[in-house]
Formats: C-alpha cells, sequence, structure tokens
C-alpha cells in the first residue's frame, strides 16, 4: 500500500516536470500554431547551463535557477528568431520542421560540448526525506511541485492581468485581428518563446537534480513527453496541458510499478495515438468539434520539376553499374552502397510525404519492421536470404500500413506526430518483445546477403545488389506515377476534399500507397541487417527517420530522382569528406533548417 | 419533365451550428432535366445546403433522396460514384496538378479497367489488383486511359480557346476565371446525372460572365439537370426552370423566374424593408 502512495507521488512530481514543457509547448501552439520540436534541446541545455552552474560556479540553487531562466529564455528568443519568424506565409508544417533541425543543432552542439557521456548534476536536496503517512516525499519533490504550482500560479497571473498577457491571449485567438488592432504579433511571440523555454530550460534542471543524471539524449524524450501531455490535455490549451502532464506522469508511474521501466515509453506513446485517433481535441475538450484549423500538413512548394529524361537516367544508371569495373576503390563502393540503400528509404519517403502530403516522422519504424524481419525469417526459420528480403518488405508494408491506419483521418501536423509516436511504439516492442526480437540484446549473426544460393561476399557483387534493387524500384515508382494512381494521389494531397467529391476514397488510397511507400522501406531495411549482421532496436532510430525526410525534401518532395540524389548528398558527400560521425548530425540539422528556409522545393522541384 | 417521382427530393433537411440555424427545414424537389437556381442573400444556408446534399456535411435532421434512393449521411465519394458532381464556392482545384490531369481527376469513377468489381472476399485486393493495373497496363487499361483523354479534350473545348492551350500548365498558374472553368470541366468528366454549381461566376467579369452562363445554358439545353447557386440575378432568371428563394436558412419562395421576382416576401429579404421597423435598427441620433 504504502508503495502506491509513492508511486502516486513520483507520478505526480514527474507530472509537474512533463507540465513545465507542455504549458510552454501550449502556449506557443497557441501564438503562433507551431509544435515546437526544439523544445527538449532547451531542456537539455536548461539542465547543462545548472550542470556548469553548480559544477564550476559552485552557485547556490535559487542562482542557479535564475541563470538556468536567463539562458532558456534567451535560447527561446533565438528559436522564434530563426525557426518561426522567417517562415511567416510558409506552409503550416515548415516552422515545424525547421525547429526539428534547429533541435539537432543544438543537441549536437551540446554533445560536442559536453561529450555524450552522461553527467552527474549534484543536488542537496536529493538526500532530504520527510515521512508523510506510511510514505516518504524528498525535499526535492517539494522543490519541484513548488516551481511547478508556482510558475502556473505565475503564469496564470501573467496572462489575466498583464497587458502583454491580455496581447498574448489576443493573439492565440486571432492573430490577424490582434494584429489589427496594434498587437505587435512578433513582440508577442518573442514573449512566449522566451516564457516557454524558461520554464522548459526549468524543467530540464528539475530533471537533472532528481535523477542525479543528465545526457544530451534526453532531448528527443523531453519533447516526446511534452508533445504527448499536451496532446492528451488538447493542443494549445494551458490548462490541458497540465492536467495531461499528471495524467501521463501517474499513469507512467502505475505503469513502471505494474510492468516495470521499460514499459513506461510504450504507455504514453499509446496514450498518445489513442487520444490522437479517438479524441484528437484532447481529453478535456468541451464537445467533439472539428480541429482548430485544417493545418495541412503537406510541404509542397509549387515548382517547376528539372526533367531529367528517360534515356539520361538510364545512362546514369549505366555509368553508375559500370563504376565498380573503373574504380575498384572498396571504400567508394560501400559508400554508394550505403546511399542506394538509403535511397530506397528515400523512394518510399518521397512517395508517403510528397506524392500523397503525408508527412511521416516515424519512417525508420519501416526500416525496423523489415530490417527484424528479414534477419529473423533467415536466421529463426532458415528462409533463403533473398527471399527473406522480399517478404520483409511485405511485412514491413503490412505491419506499417495496419499501425498507421487509423491516423489516416488526421491531418497535418497531427499526423506527423501520430507516425513519430508509432516509431518510438515499434521501436519499443521490438525492445520488450524478447522471445521473438531477442530484447535488448539484438539479432546477431545474420547470415550475409545471398541471392539464389550465391553468396555476396565482395563490396562489388553487394554494390551491384543494391544498385539494381534501387533502380528496379525506382523504375516501378515511376511507372506508379505515370499511371491514374500517380494523378489520383496527387489530387488528394492537393485537395482532399475536392477528391472525395470525385469518388477518390482517401483511407483506400493513404492504404495503398502507404503500402507501397513502406515496401521499399521494408526491404532496404532487409537489406541493411544481412550488410551488418548484428541490428538492435537502435539500429534504426528517430535520427535515421529526419534524415530520410531532410533526404527527401532536398531532392524534392515526390521526386523519384530528387529522392536518390538527396541520398547521395546527404550519406556520400560526409563520408566522401570523412566528416565525423558526430558533425554529421549537426550537417542534417543545418540542412534541414536551410532547405526549409531557403528551398522547400528542393534541388530538383516538387513533382 | 416528370412530375410524379421526384428525381432528388429533399425533405425537412436542417442543420444546426450551436444556436444558428443554418438550414431549418427545408423542402426541395427536383425533376430530372430541371434546372434550379437557389438565390438568397449572403448567409441564408445556401451553401450548407449544397454541402448537405453532397455528403460534406451530416444534417441534424430530414432526408435526401436522390433517383429513389435515401442519400442522407452518405459520404461524398459515394453520391459522386452515384452520378453528383459538384463545384465549389471558392472554387477548389489540385493546384499542382496540370489541367489535363485535374479532368481527369473528375473522371475518377468511370475508371472500371483499373478497379475490377469482384465479389465480396475477393474485393479485399482491390487495392492490390489497382496498384498491379496501374503497372502492368494491360490493353484494356491503355485503351481506357485514352478514351477518357479524348473525352477530356472535348470537354476543355466546349471553353474554346481558354484551356486547349494550357493542357499540361499546373492549374495554380492559371486565371482565376480558367480554375473556374477547369473545376466545371472536371466536375462534367464524372458523366454528372446532377450538376450542382455554387456560384460558378463568382470574382468574374462581364465578358466571362456571359461566357460562363452560354456554356451553362448549352449543358441545360443537353439535357442535363442542374441545381445552381448564383449571386448574379439576371443570369439566374434567363436559365432557370424554377428559382427558390432562400433566406435565414428556411425556404421563402419558390416558383417561376417571373412569380419570384414580384413575391413581396423576396423583395423583403432582399431589400430588408421588415428592418426598418425594428427600433433598434432606426437612424442612430448621431447621425442626423
Amino acid at each position: 500500500m504504502s508503495s502506491w502512495i509513492d508511486y502516486t507521488i513520483n507520478g505526480i512530481i514527474i507530472g509537474n516536470i512533463y507540465a513545465l514543457l507542455a504549458v510552454g509547448l501550449a502556449l506557443i501552439f497557441g501564438v503562433s500554431r507551431l509544435i515546437n520540436f526544439a523544445h527538449g534541446s532547451v531542456y537539455v541545455v536548461g539542465a547543462y547551463a545548472g550542470f556548469v552552474a553548480v559544477t564550476q560556479l559552485g552557485t547556490p540553487l535559487p542562482l542557479t535557477i535564475v541563470i538556468v531562466v536567463a539562458v532558456g529564455a534567451l535560447l527561446g528568443l533565438g528559436i522564434e528568431r530563426f525557426g518561426l519568424r522567417p517562415l511567416q506565409g510558409y506552409a503550416h508544417i515548415a516552422p515545424l520542421l525547421a525547429t526539428i533541425g534547429l533541435s539537432f543543432v543544438l543537441d549536437q552542439l551540446v554533445q560536442l560540448t559536453f561529450s555524450p557521456d552522461p553527467r552527474a548534476l549534484p543536488s542537496e536536496l536529493l538526500e532530504r526525506r520527510f515521512q508523510v503517512g506510511s510514505g516518504t516525499i524528498g525535499a526535492l519533490d517539494i522543490l519541484i511541485a513548488a516551481v511547478g504550482i508556482g510558475s502556473a500560479a505565475l503564469l496564470y497571473y501573467f496572462l489575466r492581468f498583464t497587458r502583454l498577457g491580455w496581447a498574448i491571449r489576443a493573439t492565440a485567438q486571432d492573430r490577424d485581428a490582434a494584429q489589427q488592432m496594434g498587437v505587435d504579433v512578433n513582440a508577442v511571440n518573442r514573449a512566449v518563446f522566451a516564457i516557454a523555454s524558461a520554464l522548459g530550460a526549468v524543467s530540464g534542471l528539475l530533471v537533472g537534480m532528481y535523477y542525479n543524471y543528465i545526457d544530451p539524449a534526453m532531448s528527443f524524450q523531453a519533447t516526446l513527453k511534452g508533445v504527448v501531455a499536451q496532446v492528451v490535455g488538447g493542443v494549445g490549451n494551458v490548462p490541458g496541458a497540465i492536467a495531461g502532464s499528471m495524467l501521463l506522469g501517474i499513469v507512467e508511474s502505475y505503469g513502471i510499478a505494474l510492468f516495470g521501466t521499460s514499459y513506461r515509453n510504450l504507455f504514453a506513446f499509446i496514450l498518445l495515438v489513442l487520444v490522437l485517433v479517438l479524441r484528437p481535441n484532447g481529453l478535456f475538450a468541451s464537445r467533439r468539434q472539428t480541429p482548430p484549423e485544417p493545418m495541412t500538413g503537406t510541404f509542397i512548394a509549387p515548382s517547376k520539376p528539372i526533367q531529367i529524361s528517360y534515356p539520361v537516367l538510364i545512362g546514369i544508371a549505366v555509368v553508375m553499374a559500370l563504376l565498380p569495373l573503373v574504380l575498384p576503390n572498396p571504400y567508394v563502393l560501400q559508400t554508394l552502397t550505403n546511399a542506394w540503400l538509403y535511397g530506397l528509404l528515400g523512394l518510399s519517403l518521397t512517395l508517403i510525404a510528397g506524392t500523397v502530403g503525408l508527412i511521416s516522422l516515424g519512417h525508420a519504424a519501416l526500416l525496423a519492421i523489415g530490417g527484424y524481419a528479414s534477419a529473423l525469417l533467415s536466421l529463426d526459420l532458415g528462409m533463403p536470404v533473398g527471399a527473406s528480403i522480399l517478404l520483409a518488405g511485405v511485412i514491413a508494408a503490412a505491419i506499417g500500413t495496419i499501425l498507421v491506419f487509423p491516423s489516416f483521418r488526421l491531418r497535418g501536423h497531427y499526423f506527423s506526430i501520430a507516425t513519430l509516436a508509432i516509431g518510438e511504439i515499434v521501436s519499443l516492442v521490438i525492445l520488450n518483445w524478447e522471445s521473438v526480437t531477442r530484447g535488448p540484446i539484438g539479432v546477431a549473426g545474420i547470415p550475409p546477403l545471398s541471392i539464389f544460393g550465391f553468396e555476396l561476399d565482395t563490396d562489388r557483387s553487394i554494390y551491384w545488389f543494391a544498385l539494381a534493387v534501387l533502380v528496379i524500384l525506382a523504375a516501378l515508382q515511376f511507372r506508379l506515377l505515370g499511371s491514374h494512381l500517380g494523378r489520383t494521389l496527387r489530387a488528394m494531397r492537393d485537395d482532399d476534399i475536392a477528391a472525395r467529391s470525385y469518388g477518390i476514397g482517401l483511407d483506400r488510397y493513404k492504404a495503398l500507397a502507404f503500402s507501397v511507400g513502406s515496401f521499399a522501406a521494408g526491404v532496404s531495411g532487409g537489406i541493411t541487417s544481412h550488410l551488418y549482421s548484428y541490428i538492435n532496436h537502435e539500429t534504426f532510430n528517430s535520427q535515421l527517420s529526419i534524415l530520410a525526410l531532410t533526404i527527401v525534401i532536398l531532392g524534392g518532395m515526390g521526386n523519384v530522382t530528387g529522392a536518390i540524389l538527396g541520398s547521395v548528398l546527404l550519406v556520400g558527400l560526409p563520408e566522401v569528406f570523412r566528416v565525423a560521425a558526430e558533425y554529421r548530425v549537426l550537417i542534417y540539422g543545418l540542412v534541414l533548417l536551410l532547405l526549409v528556409r531557403f528551398r522547400p522545393q528542393g534541388l530538383l522541384g516538387t513533382i | 419533365m416528370s412530375a410524379n417521382t421526384s428525381f432528388l427530393e429533399v425533405r425537412g433537411l436542417t442543420r444546426r451550428f450551436g444556436g444558428l440555424t443554418a438550414v431549418n427545414n427545408v423542402d426541395l424537389d427536383l425533376a430530372e432535366g430541371e434546372f434550379l437556381s437557389i438565390i438568397g442573400p449572403n448567409g441564408a444556408g445556401k451553401t450548407t445546403l449544397f454541402n448537405l446534399m453532397t455528403g460534406h456535411d451530416d444534417p441534424d435532421g430530414g432526408t435526401v433522396t436522390f433517383m429513389g434512393r435515401d442519400i442522407t449521411r452518405l459520404s461524398p465519394e459515394r453520391l459522386a460514384a452515384l452520378g453528383i458532381a459538384r463545384t465549389f464556392q471558392h472554387g477548389r482545384v489540385f493546384a499542382n496538378l496540370s489541367v489535363m490531369d485535374n479532368v481527369l481527376v473528375g473522371a475518377h469513377v468511370r475508371f472500371k479497367a483499373v478497379r475490377p468489381a469482384w465479389p465480396f472476399p475477393l474485393n479485399l485486393l482491390g487495392p492490390v489488383a489497382e496498384v498491379a493495373l496501374a503497372l502492368i497496363r494491360p490493353p484494356s487499361v491503355v485503351a481506357e486511359e485514352q478514351r477518357m483523354r479524348e473525352e477530356a479534350l472535348k470537354i476543355l473545348s466546349r471553353f474554346g480557346d481558354r484551356l486547349l492551350p494550357r493542357l499540361d500548365n499546373p492549374t495554380y498558374s492559371l486565371s482565376y476565371a480558367n480554375r473556374r472553368r477547369v473545376e466545371i470541366g472536371r466536375a462534367l468528366a464524372l458523366g454528372p446525372k446532377l450538376l450542382l454549381l455554387d456560384e460558378p461566376t463568382a470574382g468574374m467579369n462581364q465578358t466571362e460572365t456571359a461566357e460562363m452562363q452560354a456554356l451553362i445554358g448549352d449543358l441545360k439545353k443537353s439535357g442535363l439537370t442542374i441545381l445552381l447557386i448564383e449571386h448574379k440575378l439576371d443570369m439566374v432568371m434567363q436559365l432557370s426552370d424554377r428559382v427558390v428563394v432562400m433566406d435565414n436558412g428556411t425556404v421563402i419562395a419558390n416558383g417561376k423566374p417571373a412569380e419570384v421576382r414580384n413575391d413581396p416576401a423576396v423583395i423583403e429579404a432582399y431589400l430588408g424593408h421588415r428592418r426598418a421597423d425594428r427600433p433598434e435598427a432606426s437612424v442612430p441620433e448621431a447621425a442626423q
């Protein structure tokens, strides 16, 4: 019994921390309709700012909090300046993508400065505990609760009774009308980003002290948790965000009590997907209503695509096929093989995010499904490797489509968030389903690539195999786009309401396109698993999903040739210049940020 | 015109938005081949009525029957398959698609060769078959595509040389009037039994309006059943067999153009005489 009190208290404390994140996200969404994916980075920077203050400067706690608030607020101003303000009038999803790019840059900078190793964030408060009934409560718990409740009260006062607070609420209700009435909307945005980021940074500091542990990888999880809490409470709804955070904290805490820690995030993400699909306005929305505005998720900048004729494309393919004979350099061949495999992923995502306009942020999950399917089929069932890869594509198509099907009704940002959560769910299921996936140990000893019993053991043969698969699937995709399906899918993307009026069943065609796209991703994952011979639940992580998105935006959304070019440039070039791995992620983030801002149509143009 | 069985029959259709009843207990009958216009001041509920009839919105009460079949609450895609085509008040073309592709999407429900109509358990494989047929393209599929393209060209030639020279241009690059023309071309490609036009000449100049009116007149002559929402009364009076007037969500008049034109209730709705009686509508002192 006493342990249940402990779990409840723990849930409320964690809920308070989530609330600090979620309230910030809700404020930002309220005034700018942006789900700020850099929010977790602010949280990490806050934690590290506290770490530096405490360990290097030896500041007392109140001063540490002031420093963290200042750093967070400054960072928030920076995010507003680079992530949001230049993108007014762009597609609604553009600032979201920009903040993803910013978060990559910030996280990587933290990692480069402080190393990826975890640090301890000591706090004298950690040791003190008080007896409450049959359970105990720590001094730090009380501090966290006090900060949570205190900032909620301050925020309430600020929004309710100050001039700037009024301006913020007015802007949230109707941005244009507020502007007409003389509200400086940019100033409001700045204020909101500063407040939200200060809260986020303090949240990072408190978590660091609570667990006496900080590392740069906390960022992504923090963003996700804040987003979950916010969506559960109703996007843009500040009291809802607080309630959602508490609920999430308690659900997680009880989940840990019942099933163990490795299930913790699983509950959070399943909760998110359920709420999105069943109550898209959050649990506390007064009544069923249509989502606040149709935030179309398509990121299609009208452009004249650069036409490359088929003979030229075939010529390039032939040159690439002959390359190993002219340049038998294993390093170059391995790099290009890698680029071809990412090219397959690009084909997949450019169809789904570009041609159909469903911006998937969890695409790596399809690689994971394909990778595990092919590895386990060949290893445990003794299936020949070529057949297992083919079947892996089919399995990825089937599972991927079934998982994402309920989310097809979501539009814009909401679909993207759902895919993000589904991607995390897949990874967590792989981690926890030990009887099949071998859990955290991963799958080792995956048989090498072979086709019709011939083992592909040279760099050259592997290169040819990957290139052949890419060329075949790219040719099929060209043919698909040139058929009635190409125009049907693009029509649906451009205007789903008009498309329905002309007899296009949205679910049917979204599912159809998603399956076709997932097949290519599954095949790519399958081949990769045989090349690596070892995979685990982190082989295909969420960074890969964002890299895939950067690849297809770079090439031009919906553009088959563009996806392959993007892959060669983003995967191949850093390799050629031997850029160290930690700088690569930085580059991906910068490229994404710059593309969204300066060349949303990509290099070859959207189709 | 057959008067006994109604082609389209609307009974007691109602839609409320919070406290506002946008469409209030509306009855409407349309005979096959008839041209009916719905007019009324802004906010009268015309477009909401269209949305209810075309499956874009669910009514709070009432029924819609089309060719003897209850179509209330059917999805827009089902209604398209039944032969109901509509255009949109503010124009909704597929901006990144070419003119030709826009019109071909209009013919979507008529593509049979790519979507085999299989019985129940097999029809679950329909999407797989559709992908396979799109990739393999047997002669039947190629011939169907060719036929539809020729038909689309014929439809587009109705607009003279407005659209023919721009077949491959994406529609975002077209003028506003041309986008409206593409929308009507797309609706015709469906091969509609019933065509609903929502302000087809909104934002057009006089020449363009006259051109559009001639085109709609041709469609009427070809025997197509048409329901039109329009503010330009000259056009309405010249084209319509019958006119229905709406105000505040209800039908206030229904009859031949000449009858409706002189109906006092209509004049009142348009000119707002009733308001003069209300004390709060009297001219404020400060303005005198």
